[in-house]
């Protein structure tokens, strides 16, 4: 595959920008593999891309229903950020968090990673406890957390939290400078280009329809394209993952909800870290590339499989971010959309082998799903290649729930749509 | 905006409305000490993609919980009636 450099990029503006070759191959389904990937998300390509890549897998599939890239991996507001509050969960996602810094040269593809900060912000003083406490738990489990004054926040933030504070008083705050943003679409081709220079196929418009069985245990899928046989399955389909799985015999413990985002016409720069805030309202932003605010906040609230929101989300997530930012409030949206996440009753999400042989779960992505995307496939695909759980894998696996070792971050119990 | 046909005051916003989620499972009896039968009830859902019974309070209007039936791939509402009239299907509630 052709390699990206200073040089090819002159070389190439030279000729007019003819000559790029395309940055995957599409493939077409052949009739066996090692391991079959359904969903051609992010998780699912990582998947595919560290099979080959940490354990060497020779044949792996990775099957997308749609496209590569038109799954939440491209709808979500591109936020990555390691600074949970469960020592598992930090640990996890830190581990994403440390793959994203290298992955840009690993895959050589530009994913504009930028560790630009994430800063939650806290309006009362229940908030700066609670963001106290994080920190504590966040610097225990070896991650970088910072803890900020009501007027450092000031200083740091001055186009977000004025000189009065808006509606909202401003206590303080929590950093953590090693979070930022990432360009999503880019995820999803970058790794679709690791795991097919490293041979995956990546086969789109390709539906896994059901599973095909040997005495017991998954040996393949039943596809649109016809039966695919192979020794592994693993499931990444987030935000429909109930639906397989009950091919399979599962029940999870999951509701499909809908998240909405949102972007505005392009500004100046205004916002140059990530803003959180979880206090009366839920609300946070950053600042694309472009100019635009990219912003969202709460689900709509009820089971969903559409791809669309509703208005009094819309109005919800406004009203919030305009308590907190009145300076926003004369901006014209440009977009706004909808995903759909796979809602676990803890909020967290089911890694590891399905109680069903041959089958490996990636499921379950909420609000994390895409700062989780490395993480994520670095666990299923270790599960998949080597049959034993990789050591940060055990605290998400499904008989959690059948245990009551939950790993609620929220402490909200199992009502998915408040989690 | 959905509109949800409560059975006492008619077509009122989806914002009157609190959320409870799926009306189809069962609570086990209080003696029931079979833990995944608790476990299912808890946790596992069928979370299909189409029809789905669930709950929403009227918190906003009567302050009655009732049973929606609506199609999670499109948010339309086919009906709405008094919770737990159809709890276990003709058993009485
Ligand atoms: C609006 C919004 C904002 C978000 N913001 C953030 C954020 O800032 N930070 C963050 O960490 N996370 C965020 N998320 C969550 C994150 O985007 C998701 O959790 C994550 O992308 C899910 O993993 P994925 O990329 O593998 O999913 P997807 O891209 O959805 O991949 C799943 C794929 O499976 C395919 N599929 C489904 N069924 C089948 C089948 N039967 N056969 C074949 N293929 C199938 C789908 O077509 C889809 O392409 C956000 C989500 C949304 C909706
Ligand atoms: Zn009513």
């Amino acid at each position: 595959m052709q390699r990206y450099s200073a040089f090819s990029l002159a070389r190439r503006a030279l000729g007019g920008h003819r000559g790029w070759e395309p940055a995957w191959r599409k493939a077409t389904l052949r009739g066996a593999y090692d391991v079959v990937v359904i969903g051609g998300g992010g998780h699912g390509l990582a998947t595919a891309y560290y099979l080959m890549a940490n354990h060497g897998v020779a044949r792996v599939a990775v099957i997308e229903k749609g496209w590569i890239g038109g799954g939440n991996v491209g709808r979500n507001t591109t936020v990555f950020r390691s600074n949970y509050l469960l020592e598992d969960n930090i640990r996890f996602y830190e581990h994403a968090l440390k793959l994203w810094e290298g992955l840009t040269e690993e895959l050589d593809f530009n994913l504009m990673v930028s560790q630009r900060g994430c800063l939650m912000l806290a309006t009362s003083l229940g908030e700066m406890n609670a963001l106290r406490r994080r920190g504590n738990m966040m610097r225990l489990a070896g991650t970088d957390a910072e803890y900020l004054s009501g007027d450092e926040v000031r200083r740091e933030v001055p186009n977000v939290v004025g000189e009065d504070d808006g509606l909202w008083p401003i206590y303080g705050g929590l950093m953590q400078r090693r979070a930022g943003t990432i360009r999503h679409d880019a995820v999803a081709w970058g790794l679709a280009r690791g795991a097919s220079a490293r041979g995956a196929d990546i086969v789109e418009n390709c539906e896994a329809l059901d599973f095909l069985w040997t005495g017991g245990r998954i040996s393949g899928v039943r596809t649109t394209l016809g039966d695919v046989t192979c020794d592994k399955v693993v499931l990444a389909t987030a935000g429909s993952a109930s639906l397989l799985a009950a091919k399979a015999g599962l029940r999870l413990p999951i509701e499909s909800h809908l998240l909405q985002a949102f972007v505005t016409e392009g500004l100046k720069p205004l916002v140059d870290t990530v803003i959180v805030w979880g206090g009366p309202g839920h609300f946070y932003i950053s600042q694309s590339d472009k100019g635009g605010l990219v912003f969202g906040g709460d689900l709509d609230g009820y089971n969903s499989y559409a791809q669309r929101g509703n208005l009094p989300l819309v109005e919800d997530v406004i009203s919030a971010g305009i308590g907190l930012m009145p300076n926003i409030s004369r901006l014209r949206l440009l977009r706004h959309w909808g995903g759909i996440m796979d809602m676990t009753m803890d909020g967290s999400p089911i890694i590891g082998p399905a109680p069903v042989d041959g089958l490996i779960l990636d499921v379950g992505w909420c609000y994390g799903g895409f700062k989780a995307i490395p993480a994520g496939g670095w666990l299923a695909a270790h599960a998949a290649a080597t049959g034993s759980p990789h050591e940060l894998a055990p605290p998400f696996a499904l008989d959690r729930f059948a245990r009551g070792r939950l790993l609620d971050e929220t402490g909200n119990g199992p009502v998915p749509n408040r989690q | 905006m959905i509109l949800i046909s409560c059975p006492w005051c008619g077509d009122r916003d989806q914002t009157e409305f609190a959320y409870g989620g799926d009306a189809t499972v069962q609570r086990p009896a209080p003696d029931d000490a079979d833990p995944t039968r608790w476990f299912d009830y808890v946790h596992t859902r069928d979370n299909p993609r189409g029809s789905h019974r669930e709950l929403w309070f009227h918190a906003f209007g009567c302050r009655q919980w009732v049973e929606v039936t609506r199609d999670t791939a499109t948010h339309a509402v086919a009906g709405a009636v008094l919770a737990g009239l159809r709890v276990g299907e003709g058993e009485t509630p």
